[in-house]
């Protein structure tokens, strides 16, 4: 936490540098069926308060019965996040009044969180990376949803939400920037979605984030920081971190101090203003709830989640660049998606595993991307791709007719070879019928062959006007060899 | 331990129960004689004893995760004093 400043990460001010911190509590919904303590379903999108129990409404005489899922979703989590699993944790009220609260206070572990401290690795850049601390990561009640564009007198409320199973993964204060902000969500997400414990849908707010953001001259302890509430894209992390950190400098620099305090950022604006603007401090009156005895399991437990999980991204990308000989960036891209990661693997297999990298990555990811298409629905198939890096291998069409024929199956589909055969898009390797159309640009451009003679590097005219006359099917190295000793240089 | 006024009206406050002024000695009377019974609690050396979270031994009861309960929309805003597409409707709560 106060190792030496990052020269490179520093902003200026107009008083000298300022280093930015931030810590994160990410709000990630836990993948379930039910609720954490009734038997509603978590379905998106139903009906208003279709999927709300008389538990979730807060009926007097309800009581909470946990759900195993969920108490197994954050374990796996916790593996995961290399964090301290406690086999022993307990769950409190938070009190506070809201009308999308029914019950006047959330369920959540205050004293005894079920998982401990942890780590991420996370690549900010190609060439650097960072290991951001996890504080901890607890259980905890969603609340309902309050709309306030219904009516201009009331807001509705909607308590589908409520009780749904949240994870709260506080990290440590070890992020330096805007950019380390997004990427640190980036991998969090990346984690989830490999053990299948959140969806990750920010759009629907299965994940969302609280930033806390403080500024201090590089060396000195922390400085005040301020909340930025429920940022609900990773761009707006990245946003709201600039922008905060903006704010508070110019602050400081004006000679002000920064007042502890919950803010709110307008992505229209581009600016983070107070949420609360007379509340007194809040005062959440925690104490354990009598509804429900302590969260016990054994080691074995822990164990045999372990056992099940899948391979998770870090381990993942170790492997490729082990196995498959590729570089630690392109590692990072292919498994930041379990399905990307999987399809490059089905490519890759029996096949050049560097060429399939590139092909994968920038062919295919470069086209799904532009035409926004994610890698499940992708046009071109794992089989598909891998006929094409096969083709190119065994000298069958080149790397250019490589690029047509990737052009016909993403726009047709169709088997890649039957494709090379019916369109003739063979590689000329008959070297007579190469050698011929060397001959005819030769007799053709005397000029152009005593120019060549004299400078050597003229020879790219020559082998563009065969590949030309050959419709680019003339194998290159051929074409060269055979130039190069016709003309005689 | 003992409660002023001006905590008497804090806790009031957060717990969302109106309180006159001139209910406020007589609230302080009152919670002050709960809080100097429970003191005497204090007075047990508890050094080094758990927390005891249930008087029977018993583990807490887990349910498997199935989507068994729903009240029906209509009968969970069947209390409300104004619904609306069974939305709750209440007095708006942003500025």
């Amino acid at each position: 936490m106060n190792a030496p400043a990052n020269p490179s990460k520093l902003i200026k001010g107009a008083t000298g540098d300022w280093e930015i911190v931030v810590g994160m509590e990410i709000h990630a919904q836990v993948s379930s069926r039910s609720k954490l303590f009734s038997g509603a379903s978590t379905d998106f999108g139903g009906d208003p308060n279709s999927h709300v129990s008389l538990v979730d409404a807060a009926m007097p005489g309800m009581l909470p019965v946990i759900n195993e899922e969920c108490i197994k979703q954050a374990v796996r989590t916790g593996i995961g996040l290399k964090a301290q699993i406690n086999h022993r944790s307990t769950f409190d009220r938070k009190n506070y009044f809201y009308p999308d609260l029914p019950q006047g206070y959330q369920i959540s572990q205050y004293k005894s969180p079920i998982v401990g401290e942890g780590q991420v690795i996370v690549d900010v850049t190609p060439t650097e990376q960072i290991t951001v601390g996890i504080e901890r990561l607890h259980l905890e009640q969603d609340a309902g949803k309050s709309l306030h564009d219904q009516s201009p007198t009331d807001s509705f409320v909607d308590l589908n939400r409520s009780g749904v199973a949240l994870m709260e993964i506080v990290s440590k204060p070890d992020i330096r920037s805007a950019e380390e902000a997004r990427a640190y969500v980036t991998k969090l997400r990346t984690i989830l979605r490999y053990l299948g414990t959140c969806d990750g849908n920010m759009e629907q707010g299965s994940l969302r984030a609280d930033v806390n953001v403080s500024v201090r001259r590089p060396g000195e302890g922390l400085g005040t920081r301020c909340e930025i509430k429920n940022v609900n894209s990773i761009r707006f992390i990245g946003q709201a971190v600039e922008v905060e950190a903006r704010r508070q400098i110019g602050i400081l620099e004006d000679g002000g101090s920064i007042d502890q305090e919950t803010r709110l950022f307008d992505p229209a604006r581009g600016e983070t203003r107070s949420m609360r603007s007379k509340e007194e401090a809040h005062d959440y009156r925690y104490f354990p709830d009598p509804d429900l005895l302590p969260l016990e399991f054994d080691e074995a437990f822990v164990e045999d989640l372990a056992r099940d999980l899948p391979e998770l991204p870090d381990e993942k990308k170790a492997r490729f660049m082990r196995d498959y000989g590729i570089a630690s960036y392109d590692a990072g891209v292919l498994v930041a998606e379990r399905a990307s990661a999987d399809f490059y693997e089905a490519v890759a297999k029996g096949r050049d595993a560097k060429m399939a990298a590139n092909w994968v990555i920038n062919e295919l990811f470069g086209r799904l991307n532009k035409e926004g298409h994610d890698i499940v629905s992708s046009p071109v198939s794992a089989d598909q791709l891998g006929a094409i890096v096969d083709l190119i291998s065994e000298g069958v069409i080149s790397g250019k007719i490589a690029k047509d024929l990737f052009e016909i199956v993403w726009t047709e589909g169709g088997d890649p070879r039957e494709l090379v055969e019916t369109r003739g898009m063979k590689q000329v390797t008959d070297t007579g019928a190469i050698e011929a159309a060397v001959d005819a640009i030769i007799a053709a451009n005397p000029d152009k062959v005593a120019q060549a003679q004299a400078k050597p590097t003229m020879l790219g005219w020559f082998v563009g006007q065969v590949m030309k006359q050959t419709g680019g099917k003339a194998n290159p190295q051929s074409v060269n060899d055979l130039l190069k000793r016709k003309l005689g240089i | 331990m003992s409660v002023d006024q001006a905590t008497v009206r804090r806790i009031a406050h957060l717990a969302r129960i109106a309180v006159s002024p001139e209910e406020v000695p007589h609230l302080q009377q009152e919670l002050n004689a709960i809080l100097s019974f429970v003191e005497e609690l204090s007075e047990v050396d508890v050094e080094g004893v758990e927390p005891m979270t249930s008087v029977v031994p018993m583990k807490m009861v887990w349910r498997a995760d199935a989507v068994t309960d729903h009240a029906g929309a209509e009968v969970v805003v069947a209390n409300a004093p104004t619904s609306e597409d069974n939305f709750f409707v209440v007095p708006k709560v942003v500025e």
